[in-house]
């Protein structure tokens, strides 16, 4: 099964559940924030994105303290698949379950958006759909959406291969127009070295048909999918 | 337990309150007594013009708001209409616009808040925004300020509250820059049979309050912020403006929802203008019931709250629930677990009063119904604005003709009234609850319906915001039709069946005649125009004294249109879509030029008759457009409107998805003048593409409707020329597509005029 967590302040945790339950037909519950355990079914998590707890403070502060926090720590450190878009991403790195911060966006603005993304390998749990150069077409909607590491530690991310997407142009591209943040590297999404977690600024679950968004989103929960199917480790 | 002394209350206190001698008398005749400080207060709100609708109430009387399909017509928190399969939709505009000119990131956001809770306190999960929005010219400091702060607060709530706003509009003239408008538009779906409506009903059934706490923000924001003009003292009036709070907004929405999916509520309403006191005297008028309260049980955010502040506070996100006596632990246990504070207050009555207590002191003991229903009502005199006759007419023979059709099209391309608006939809989340298959940019926003449990379904919501002011300026009457007309049009546009309205009456000060002519004639041709298109008025809000120093704006009665297309599937898109369609015109374009926005930009004229509207003609027309889109005649229609139809091909050449730009060769027949033919704003006008031509022109002739075909897509350029070869436009898509991106970023933040 997948668990969706639900913070509160989340908004798009039924977004998510819609995408892995009536677009791909996965079992997919929603599972409250304050539980201290997650179902012993789940096969994988799902850290939505939004506003928990209105982004106060410092987006993904206050959620990282939540008590289901401490059950998805230990899911990911058994190897447990935990993916997580936009918000869940920002709560993924303040866990430290990643590395780096998502920072305001270079313009100050909130952007929502349709950007493009070059998957830079397609050798993990959540891109294996894609093949390695795919260009995906997934819509960004975020005011700290600016990646950033330090440029040490970027060469770091580099070498252990950990930039799963870059903004790219629709040819694959990248260029400083194709970043809508202002991310270092132009990464779009980090998985941590193990490979099992994995965050990402794009709303894959926001393309996941075709009048609506696109199907690239597909690419990535599709994988995930297969991957559960393929014998990921349970809770 | 002491607390500060109340002022003693009389006449002067009373005038201080904004009440008028008559309505001095009639409350000192409905109490027999001098009423008690939070008494007067109470008065004071709920017969503010903002909340009683005194000035417009005997004109609205004569609206449309009945239909087949209307399951809640106004009077309750929005209106409702089934859309079939057991589903409906609830949905209303409101105005936020003092409080955004004092201060605009907060008077915006917590403008959105309101609408949000009147949506969702019907029982209707909040599915999608739009805003209309005015000001000044923006080569003003002060206003590209506003702009900025209000785009801010309406994407910083929005956003975080996780409701798509899918489209809306901007526009900017001088008579905005003393009183900007902010108009939010929300609509929500619900079960059919899951409405809940805002009434106290059944002696003794607990009163809960849940949400934020209440503190002393926003105390008069109704009877001083809302119901008066502005003059130079406004500054000082930032206090009453509310600060908002998306995050508990979120929560409140869950929470309610959850809530209501028990069989434990009665009845629910929202704490907005008045707070308190506006939402326990509407719940218990409607069910003709009385209510006591004891305010030490309010949730309080600041020490030392007087009776007076805590039943005018207008802070945000607090909701007044009645609930079946024994289930009160039961939506406590809900609230709390999304650490909302909750707390039974008080108690419904049988005997029709409103008792308040504080600290066991009787401080409000009142008769409903005198308050809520028997507010005054004027019947204001009215007369004709001196000069209107003369505005109206408008001398051809001094209009020069339009030397440089090219030149115009791309000045009218680089205002900010026709240029691109995605610097202000970019801001804003479009996506979340990923039903938007249509987003802002086109003629109308398409959001698929899904139920609550996520279930999608064939059924799709077309919504459009539309109002030309200037129009409504030279005429109210005509000019409010065309708005109905357009936004009925647009929805149109997407294949979608207009169903029924809401609409923001945003206008001066009604104790002038002139502007109290001006509101009848908008409401008489709201009511005209609403009738003949079959499009109900199902809720609304009524905006005055919108004037600082004197100034008042031009009237603005914006129009939110709600369209049911199904099944979804087959929808038409507003730009050219592909290469090698025929481009086919619906409607007729007649020899008409005043008001337009040509002759403002070009002659600086703002003078003339609006275009006339044939509101037959226009049903048919939109019949001819669902048909079509049906049958998949219609690729993509585009309604000609501000601009005529030079802008309205420019648009559907280069605002597809991605920056696709797909030219177009079109040749205009008619002998009419060229700013005329180009840029002329005749109505009940589409630019579509078909695949199909000869099935299009048959379709429309069935139905009566004028279709030629003009030209066909492909290429790089967009050339409009004369049926007998004179070239007028032959321009780059790529060189318009540039100018109209950059006509807002490069002035708000190139700092270029």
């Amino acid at each position: 099964m997948f668990a969706v967590v639900q913070f509160p302040g989340s908004n798009d945790d039924r977004d998510m559940r819609f995408a892995m339950k009536s677009v791909l037909g996965a079992p997919c519950a929603l599972v409250w924030h304050k539980e201290a355990a997650l179902p012993s079914d789940v096969r994988a998590v799902l850290l939505p994105g939004g506003f928990s707890y209105g982004d106060y403070l410092r987006c993904g502060a206050m959620a990282r303290f939540s008590p289901i926090m401490a059950a998805v720590r230990r899911f990911a450190d058994a190897g447990g698949l935990v993916l997580g878009t936009c918000n869940g991403f920002q709560v993924l790195c303040e866990a430290g379950l990643l590395p780096g911060a998502l920072l305001r966006n270079q313009d100050l603005h909130f952007v929502c958006d349709v950007v493009h993304v070059r998957v830079e390998r397609a050798d993990t749990p959540f891109t294996s759909r894609a093949r390695t150069g795919a260009v995906l077409q997934l819509p960004v909607k975020h005011g700290d959406g600016a990646y950033y590491v330090r440029p040490d530690e970027l060469t770091r991310l580099e070498a252990s291969r950990q930039i799963v997407l870059r903004y790219c142009d629709a040819a694959g591209v990248r260029s400083p127009g194709a970043n809508p943040n202002g991310s270092v590297g132009d990464v779009a999404g980090v998985c941590n070295a193990r490979g099992n977690v994995f965050g990402l600024m794009p709303h894959p679950e926001h393309a996941v048909e075709a009048a609506i968004g696109g199907l690239d989103g597909l690419a990535i929960l599709g994988s995930l999918l297969d991957a559960v199917k393929a014998g990921a480790p349970s809770a | 337990m002491s607390r500060r002394p109340d002022p003693a209350v009389d006449h002067a206190l009373a005038r201080e309150h904004g009440l008028s001698d008559e309505e001095w008398e009639r409350i000192l005749a409905i109490l027999g007594r001098t009423p008690t400080f939070p008494e007067l207060g109470i008065f004071s709100v709920m017969w503010s013009e903002h909340c009683s609708y005194k000035s417009s109430k005997n004109c609205l009387r004569t609206l449309p708001t009945k239909g087949e399909h209307v399951l809640q017509g106004p009077g309750e928190n929005a209106g409702a209409v089934a859309i079939g399969d057991g589903l409906a939709v609830i949905f209303k505009i409101e105005s936020h616009n003092h409080p955004s000119y004092v201060e605009p990131k907060q008077g915006a956001a917590t403008g959105v808040g309101g609408i949000l809770r009147d949506i969702f306190t019907m029982g209707a999960r909040p599915v999608a925004s739009l805003d209309s929005l005015r000001f000044g010219p923006l080569d003003d400091e002060k206003q590209r300020y506003l702009l900025r702060g209000v785009v801010d607060g309406i994407g910083g709530y929005g956003n975080a509250v996780g409701v798509a706003t899918v489209g809306g509009e901007a526009q900017f003239h001088p008579c905005y820059r003393g009183n900007i408008l902010v108009n939010a538009f929300n609509l929500g779906v619900v079960d059919a049979d899951r409405i809940f409506l805002a009434s106290a009903g059944g002696v003794g059934n607990p009163v809960i309050y849940a949400g934020s706490k209440t503190g002393r923000d926003g105390i008069h924001g109704a009877s001083l912020l809302a119901s008066a003009e502005f003059d130079d003292t406004t500054e000082s009036k930032r206090p009453t403006v509310q600060v908002g709070d998306p995050f508990t907004e979120k929560c409140l929405i869950e929470a309610c929802l959850e809530a209501m999916r028990t069989d434990a509520i009665i009845g629910i309403q929202d704490m907005g203008a008045a707070g308190l006191t506006c939402s326990s005297f509407e719940m218990a008028s409607r069910a003709g019931t009385g209510i006591e309260m004891d305010l030490d049980r309010v949730p309080q955010r600041e020490a030392n709250m007087t009776p007076y502040e805590l039943l005018l506070s207008e802070s945000q996100e607090r909701m007044l629930l009645v609930t079946r006596a024994g289930a009160e632990d039961r939506v406590r246990e809900i609230f709390e677990r999304w650490d909302l504070d909750v707390a039974v207050v008080g108690r419904v009555t049988g005997d029709g009063r409103m008792r308040v207590r504080w600290h066991g002191e009787t401080v409000v003991d009142i008769p409903v119904d005198p308050v809520a229903e028997s507010a005054p009502v004027y019947d204001r005199p009215r007369h004709e604005p001196a000069g209107l006759r003369e505005r109206q007419h408008l001398d051809r023979s001094r209009v020069a003709p339009e030397s440089d059709p090219a030149g115009a099209l791309e000045a009218l391309l680089d205002t900010p009234n026709l240029g691109s608006k995605a610097w202000i939809w970019r801001q804003y989340d479009q996506l979340v609850q990923g039903n938007t298959i249509l987003g802002p940019g086109g003629d109308a926003a398409l959001v698929r319906v899904k139920r609550e449990d996520g279930t999608p379904t064939h059924k799709a919501l077309a919504l459009a915001v539309d109002c030309n002011p200037r129009w409504c300026w030279l005429d109210p009457y005509g000019g409010t039709m065309a708005a109905v007309a357009e936004a009925a049009r647009n929805v149109a546009c997407t294949g979608a069946r207009p169903l029924a309205l809401t609409n923001c009456l945003n206008f001066g000060n009604p104790e002038k005649p002139e502007i109290m002519w001006q509101l009848a004639e908008s409401i008489r041709g709201l009511g005209d125009a609403a009738r003949e298109l079959g499009t109900p008025v199902i809720s609304g809000n009524v905006s005055l004294y919108n004037e600082t120093a004197g100034q008042p704006i031009h009237p603005t009665p914006t129009v939110a249109m709600v369209g049911l297309l199904e099944p979804w599937e087959r929808f038409a898109v507003s730009h050219f879509p592909a290469a090698g369609l025929s481009i086919v015109l619906l409607g007729e374009t007649t020899d008409e030029i005043g008001g337009s926005e040509w002759l403002a930009l070009r002659r600086g004229v703002e003078a003339g008759l609006p275009p006339r509207v044939d509101l037959a003609a226009e049903r048919r027309l939109h019949r001819v457009l669902a048909e079509g889109v049906a049958a998949g005649l219609v690729r993509s229609a585009h309604d000609v409107s501000d601009g005529g139809i030079a802008v309205a091909l420019a648009e559907c050449t280069f605002t597809g998805p991605g920056g696709l730009c797909v030219g177009a060769r079109v040749a205009l027949a008619g002998d009419l003048g060229v700013e005329t033919l180009l840029f002329g704003e005749s109505t009940g006008r589409v630019v579509t593409s078909s695949a199909t031509p000869d099935a299009l022109l048959a379709l429309a002739r069935r139905e009566g409707v004028p279709a030629r075909v003009v030209g066909e897509t492909g290429g790089a350029e967009l050339s409009i020329e004369r049926e007998h070869g004179e070239i007028l436009v032959r321009t780059a898509v790529d060189r318009l597509r540039g100018i109209w991106s950059r006509a807002l970023p490069r002035r708000l933040e190139e700092g270029e005029r």
